[in-house]
């Protein structure tokens, strides 16, 4: 009988948390994962803020040296894209005809950058930033740049934003939105970010929309707005969402609705095939009643975690863990615990006009998310809050003088 | 050659023979493959995932913690008197022999 087989889709975070999961559990078949990026498993979160700056290297970027795979067993392929697979018959196929056989599939394809399609966003020097080579193209090009124009006020858009800003370009920030990172963050959070941005001298517009890019072949040179304004460029960044990679799986007939159904335990409507990370439609119990999809590092490392678990044969258990988020712009360290929501209650935690604060949401009386802004240990505190169900109410929040940490249980005595 | 003895969460003792001056204790236990440290935030002081707990004979070796490590490592359930964010131990041929041992998760 051939060698019991685990093929992984994607070589993202998720895909390669699944693979270092099933051998840190003893998983001992073969373990193929596939990317087709021409990398090993790099982290992404540093493309925009320190690889960007060139405070760190390609190969510090590497989750694991490039000689990890093979001494442990892992079968990495890189370059190559997965391009059918066969349920019945349990196999995928690669763009270079190469077949696998698989006992269990995961798919861990992520997302892809979603494109702005306005005439000239394909003229040289207007940029996406998702990839290692994407970023490495916008490191090279930062030290000619002296205006660059950032499209979408996202977590992407700003931390780029930010970093160009610190090596001393005019930088310039558009967003159809009334304000930076609109679809996750409180209002009131967004309002301190406006603030805090503009002092580091990031202009921001919003309410407004590019009409086209202008330039020639030899590069954009302005972005024009319906509203007609022209900001000279000679460098353009689209950040403006992305779109999961559903089509291989649509293809094979899985259910797809914005990402591949999954169930509690991450399995598709395929029992022989899961999905995690960016790409998973998951019910979430910090999401009552909707399946979402999160694009985080935490989303994909706790998925990959509890799939490999479940393929290793442990007691089946529901994917439950706490949505956490963090985002670096420049000297802005904003970190999320829970769901993001709309229509909640915003407490304000710090001193007004403070880069150090905190807002915390409330529906009803129940905590559902805290977002925090230069207070690591406030974030850290609120997970256990949040995840503990841990009664708090609005006016301890806003009591700067109250100690949320007395709210914990205590701890156990030393041992 | 410097070396690092590092003590996983499953209590197995694991040797990195070459320790990489310059480089963190956290870089060196990831590219070692050390089981479950997950240092997911890679570095940046923003998550508390490559947490441990530093042999008190080389404790006072490392700078002291800035305020945003001693706020994380606070935060823990599982802080010790020598516990350090290992993203931020840089190591040197000197520290040859250390000794960290993997915190539980929080």
């Amino acid at each position: 009988m051939a060698q019991p087989t685990v093929v992984i889709i994607g070589a993202g975070q998720a895909g390669f948390q699944v693979a270092v999961s099933l051998r840190e559990l003893h998983y001992d078949g073969r373990i193929v994962v596939i990317g087709d990026e021409p990398h090993a498993p790099y982290q992404r979160p540093p493309l925009s803020k320190i690889y960007l700056l060139g405070e760190c290297t390609d190969e510090q970027l590497l989750l694991r040296p490039a000689t990890y795979y093979a001494q442990h067993g892992i079968d990495l392929i890189t370059g190559k894209r997965a391009v059918a697979i066969d349920r019945s018959r349990r196999k995928v196929a690669l763009e270079d005809d190469s077949v696998i056989d698989y006992d269990h599939l995961v798919l861990a394809m992520g997302a892809r950058n979603r494109p702005l399609p306005v005439p000239g966003a394909d003229l040289p020097n207007v940029c996406f930033l998702r990839t290692m080579d994407e970023a490495a193209a916008l490191k090279a090009r930062l030290s000619h740049t002296k205006s660059a124009v950032v499209i979408g006020a996202g977590f992407i858009g700003l931390e780029f934003a930010a970093s160009a800003r610190k090596q001393g370009i005019d930088v310039t920030v558009l967003d159809v939105a009334d304000r930076p990172m609109a679809r996750a963050l409180s209002k009131t959070m967004s309002a301190v970010f406006m603030r805090e941005h503009e002092k580091l001298g990031i202009k921001l517009r919003f309410k407004t929309q590019v009409m086209h890019l202008l330039g020639g072949p030899e590069g954009v040179s302005a972005v024009e707005t319906v509203d007609g304004q022209v900001l000279p460029a000679d460098l353009v960044v689209i950040g403006i969402g992305v779109i999961p990679n559903v089509d291989l799986a649509a293809t094979c007939d899985l259910a797809v609705e914005n990402g591949i159904v999954v169930d509690e335990f991450l399995q598709t409507s395929d029992p022989y095939i899961s999905a995690v990370g960016d790409i998973a439609a998951h019910p979430n119990p910090y999401a009552p009643g909707a399946r979402v999809r999160l694009e985080s590092i935490q989303n994909a490392s706790d998925q990959a975690r509890c799939v490999a678990a479940r393929i290793m044969g442990q007691q089946p258990a529901a994917y439950d863990a706490l949505p956490w988020f963090w985002s670096t712009q420049g000297p802005l360290k904003l970190q999320m615990a829970g769901m993001p929501a709309a229509d909640c209650e915003e407490v304000f935690r710090g001193e007004p006009g403070g880069s150090v604060c905190s807002v915390f949401l409330f529906r009803g009386d129940k905590l559902v998310c805290v977002e925090t802004l230069n207070r690591p240990a406030e974030h850290m505190l609120a997970r256990k809050l949040i995840a503990q169900r841990i009664p708090v109410t609005p006016q301890q929040v806003a009591d700067l003088k109250f100690d949320l940490k007395s709210l914990l249980p205590k701890p156990p005595a030393a041992a | 050659m410097s070396k690092l003895i590092v003590a996983t969460r499953t209590g197995d003792e694991m040797v990195i023979e070459s320790g990489k001056p310059g480089r963190t204790v956290m870089e060196m236990m990831r590219d070692e493959g050390v089981p479950d440290l997950l240092a997911l935030c890679g570095g940046s002081r923003s998550c508390a995932t490559c947490h441990v707990w530093v042999d008190p004979a080389f404790a006072d070796r490392f700078p002291p913690a800035v305020e945003e490590e001693e706020e994380l490592l606070d935060s823990s359930s599982h802080r010790q008197p020598t516990s350090r964010l290992s993203c931020q131990l840089k190591w040197s041929d000197d520290l040859d022999g250390l000794r960290v041992t993997l915190a539980p998760d929080d």
